[in-house]
C-alpha cells in the first residue's frame, strides 16, 4: 500500500476547510446552506477521502496474469512464425517485398501487440452506437467470420443496451426537444460552423458570454474556452512553459498532459501517483539544485495533475498539493476533465470538494466533453493569465472558435447546474449522482470485488487483471444488454486490467441494480471477486 | 439432475481453465494446439514419475542406508 502511504507529517500541511471560496455563486441552490446546517463541513471529504485505497489482489492473480500473457505471446510468436513463412496469409500492414532489406516498420512491440493480442478481443472496443448514448443505448450487431480481423454488420439493432462507460455524469447527454430549445434556437441564428478562429472572424457574443458564465462557476478571474478538450491541454502548455522549466507531473496523468508537456521542451519529472512524500522530494531536489547541468534554478516549477483520474478514480490529493506548491513557490496546473460537474456538492470540481481557494490553482483547466454533454475546453484562473493564453496559445490563434450551438449547449447545462434556469434540475441531479455513485461503489465492495478510488468519484474501475477474463467479462455483459467499457494494457499497467464504469445521474435505480445483478453472478462465474477485504459500513450508508 | 449438475460443473471448471490461463482468446485450434502440448507433458512427467521415482527412491534409500552404515563401520574401526 506504498500508494497509500499518509502525507508527511508536516506543520505546513494543514488543510484550508473554509467554505466562503462559492458564496457568491452556491447561494443560489440552497444546497450549501442545508450542510451547513447539518454540520457537515467541507472537512468530511478530508477524512473519508482517505479511506480511498487500491487493494492488492492475492499473489496468485498476478502469476496467472504473467502466465496469461506469456502464453498469447508465444502463440503470437507462433502466429507471426506462420505468417512469415507463408503458412498464414498476414491480414495488417507488412513491410513490401521489395523493402525487405530496409528498417523494419513493423517489428516493434506495440505492433506485435495490436497483431496477436488486441485483435484477438478486439470485438469489444469501438462498437457502433446508433442512438443517443444516453443512459440506454443501441448497439448496431456485428460478427465476424475471422477471428476479429473483420467485422460485418447483420444490420439487426441491439436496443436497451444500459451505458455504463458514458461520462455522462449528469445526463447532460439527451435529446429532450424541451431541454435543448435554446440550443435549437442558436443553431437557427448561428448556424453550425463558425469557419474562423477567434482572433479572426470567429470571436461571437456567445463565446464570451460562455467564459464570463465558466469564470463566474468556477469562481476565477476570467476564464477562456476552446473548441477541443484535448487540444486545451496540449496546445496551452507549451504555452506556459518552455525550455528551463521544470514540469512534475503525475504518473497517472492523462496523454493531452503528456503530450504538452513534451512539446513545452521543459523538462519532466513524474511523481508517484498521488504521492505528497514523492511530489515534495522532487520539490525540494528541484529548488535546492536547480536545473540539472548548470545548477541554475528553474525558471518556473508546474505541478501538472489532474482533478478525478480517469482510469483509476481517484481524486487528487489537492489540500496537500496546494500546500506544497505555496511552500516551494511553484506553479498548480490542475486538469478537471472528470471532475467538474462530477464532484463537489454544487458541482464545482475538487476545489470545492476540499474546500479550498480556486485562486490557489493557477492554472484551472477543464473539459465540456464529460459532465456538460458537450465538446471543448477551457482554461481559467487569474486575468492576467487568461488574456496571455488569449493571445498566444495555439489552440486560440490557429483553432477554430467552438461551434454556437455547442457553446449554448454548455451555457444551457452550467446554468441548469448553478440553479440559474430557475428550477432545481441541476441539484437534482447533483445529489443524484451522488447518491448513485455511492450505492454502486457500496455495493461493489459489499459482493466482493476489488474496486479503485475514491468513495465521490463517478468513475468506478472494477479490476478483472487476467487478459482472457477481460474479452468474456465485456462479452458476457453485452449479452446481458449492458455495455461496458474494459481497458487492457497500454492504458494501464500490463497487470492491471480493469473494467470501468462511469455512473451517472441518469441511471435509475433499476438500471443499476440490473448492472449489479449481472456483475454479482458474473463474478462468481468468472471468478473475478479477488477483494480479500472484509466490507465494513463506513459512516455513510 | 445430479448428473446435469456434475456436467455443468464440468463445464465451468473447464471454463475456468481457459480463463485463468488466458487461452480464452486463443482460436480453437491454438487451444487444441495448447491443450495437447500441456496434456503430453503433464502425461509424460506422469509417466516418468511413475517409472522412475520407485527406482530413484530405492537407489536414495540405499545410499542413505549405506552411508550410515558405512559411518557407523569407520568410527567403529576408529575407535578400535
Ligand atoms: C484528464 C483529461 N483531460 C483531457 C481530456 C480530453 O478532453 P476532450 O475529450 O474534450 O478532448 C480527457 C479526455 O478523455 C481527459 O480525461
Amino acid at each position: 500500500m506504498a500508494r497509500m502511504a499518509d502525507l508527511p507529517r508536516n506543520g505546513s500541511l494543514t488543510f484550508q476547510t473554509s467554505q466562503d471560496h462559492s458564496k457568491s455563486t452556491t447561494s443560489k441552490n440552497g444546497f450549501h446552506r442545508s450542510c451547513q446546517e447539518n454540520g457537515i463541513s467541507n472537512g468530511v471529504h478530508h477524512r473519508s477521502r482517505v479511506t480511498e485505497g487500491f487493494e492488492q489482489p492475492p499473489m496468485y492473480v498476478a502469476v496467472f496474469t504473467y502466465l496469461g500473457f506469456g502464453i498469447v505471446t508465444l502463440f503470437g510468436y507462433l502466429r507471426d512464425f506462420m505468417r512469415a513463412v507463408g503458412l498464414e496469409k498476414c491480414h495488417v500492414a507488412q513491410e513490401r517485398e521489395e523493402q525487405k532489406d530496409f528498417v523494419p516498420l513493423y517489428q516493434d512491440f506495440e505492433n506485435f501487440y495490436t497483431r496477436n493480442l488486441y485483435m484477438r478481443v478486439r470485438d469489444n472496443w469501438n462498437r457502433p452506437i446508433c442512438s443517443l448514448p444516453g443512459p440506454e443505448f443501441d448497439l448496431m450487431e456485428r460478427v465476424t467470420d475471422d477471428y476479429n480481423w473483420t467485422f460485418r454488420l447483420t444490420g439487426k439493432t441491439i436496443h436497451g443496451v444500459i451505458n455504463m462507460g458514458s461520462y455522462n455524469y449528469l445526463g447532460f447527454a439527451e435529446n429532450n426537444a424541451d431541454f435543448l430549445k435554446t440550443v435549437a434556437e442558436t443553431t437557427m441564428d448561428y448556424g453550425l460552423g463558425v469557419c474562423s478562429t477567434r482572433q479572426e472572424m470567429g470571436n461571437m457574443d456567445i463565446h464570451q458570454e460562455l467564459e464570463e458564465l465558466v469564470a463566474m462557476f468556477l469562481g476565477t478571474e476570467s476564464a477562456v474556452s476552446f473548441g477541443m478538450g484535448f487540444a486545451t491541454n496540449s496546445m496551452n502548455i507549451p504555452a506556459l512553459v518552455s525550455k528551463g522549466c521544470l514540469i512534475l507531473s503525475d504518473e497517472l496523468n492523462h496523454t493531452s498532459l503528456i503530450l504538452g508537456s513534451r512539446l513545452s521542451g521543459a523538462t519532466i519529472r513524474v511523481f508517484k501517483h498521488n504521492n505528497m512524500q514523492s511530489l515534495e522530494k522532487m520539490l525540494k531536489e528541484a529548488v535546492t539544485n536547480g536545473q540539472s547541468r548548470t545548477h541554475r534554478p528553474w525558471k518556473k516549477i508546474l505541478i501538472v495533475v489532474e482533478g478525478v483520474y480517469s482510469m483509476e478514480g481517484s481524486i487528487v490529493r489537492l489540500a496537500e498539493i496546494v500546500a506544497l506548491k505555496k511552500k516551494y513557490k511553484a506553479y498548480l496546473y490542475l486538469d478537471e476533465a472528470h471532475s467538474i460537474g462530477a464532484v463537489g456538492p454544487t458541482g464545482r470540481g475538487v476545489t470545492e470538494h476540499f474546500g479550498v481557494d480556486p485562486s490557489d490553482v493557477d492554472v484551472m483547466m477543464g473539459t465540456f466533453t464529460k459532465s456538460f454533454g458537450a465538446a471543448g475546453g477551457y482554461i481559467a484562473g487569474k486575468k492576467e493569465l487568461v488574456d496571455y493564453l488569449r493571445t498566444y496559445s495555439h489552440s486560440a490563434v490557429y483553432a477554430s472558435a467552438m461551434s454556437p450551438p455547442v457553446a449554448r449547449q454548455i451555457i444551457r447545462a452550467m446554468k441548469c447546474i448553478m440553479g440559474q434556469d430557475g428550477t432545481t434540475v441541476g441539484i437534482e441531479r447533483l445529489r443524484q449522482l451522488g447518491e448513485n455513485t455511492r450505492y454502486f461503489r457500496r455495493r461493489l465492495q459489499e459482493m466482493g470485488f476489488i474496486i479503485y478510488g475514491s468513495r465521490d468519484s463517478p468513475v468506478v474501475p472494477l479490476l478483472v487483471y487476467m487478459p482472457g477474463k477481460v474479452g468474456a467479462f465485456s462479452r458476457a455483459m453485452l449479452e446481458r444488454k449492458i455495455g461496458v467499457v474494459v481497458v487492457g494494457f497500454p492504458a494501464t499497467p500490463i497487470t492491471e486490467a480493469r473494467a470501468r464504469f462511469c455512473v451517472s445521474s441518469s441511471h435509475t435505480r433499476e438500471m443499476l441494480d440490473k448492472v449489479l445483478h449481472a456483475l454479482d453472478e458474473l463474478g462468481d462465474y468468472l471468478g473475478i471477486k479477488f477483494s480479500r477485504r472484509r466490507y465494513i459500513d463506513e459512516l455513510d450508508s | 439432475m445430479d448428473v446435469k449438475n456434475l456436467k455443468d460443473y464440468l463445464h465451468w471448471l473447464y471454463y475456468q481453465y481457459l480463463l485463468i490461463t488466458s487461452i480464452y482468446v486463443l482460436e480453437p485450434w491454438e487451444q487444441t494446439l495448447f491443450n495437447t502440448v500441456l496434456f503430453t507433458m503433464v502425461a509424460m512427467v506422469i509417466y516418468t514419475s511413475y517409472v522412475f521415482v520407485p527406482i530413484h527412491v530405492r537407489l536414495a534409500l540405499k545410499f542413505f542406508s549405506g552411508l550410515c552404515g558405512g559411518q557407523q563401520e569407520s568410527t567403529v574401526a576408529l575407535i578400535s
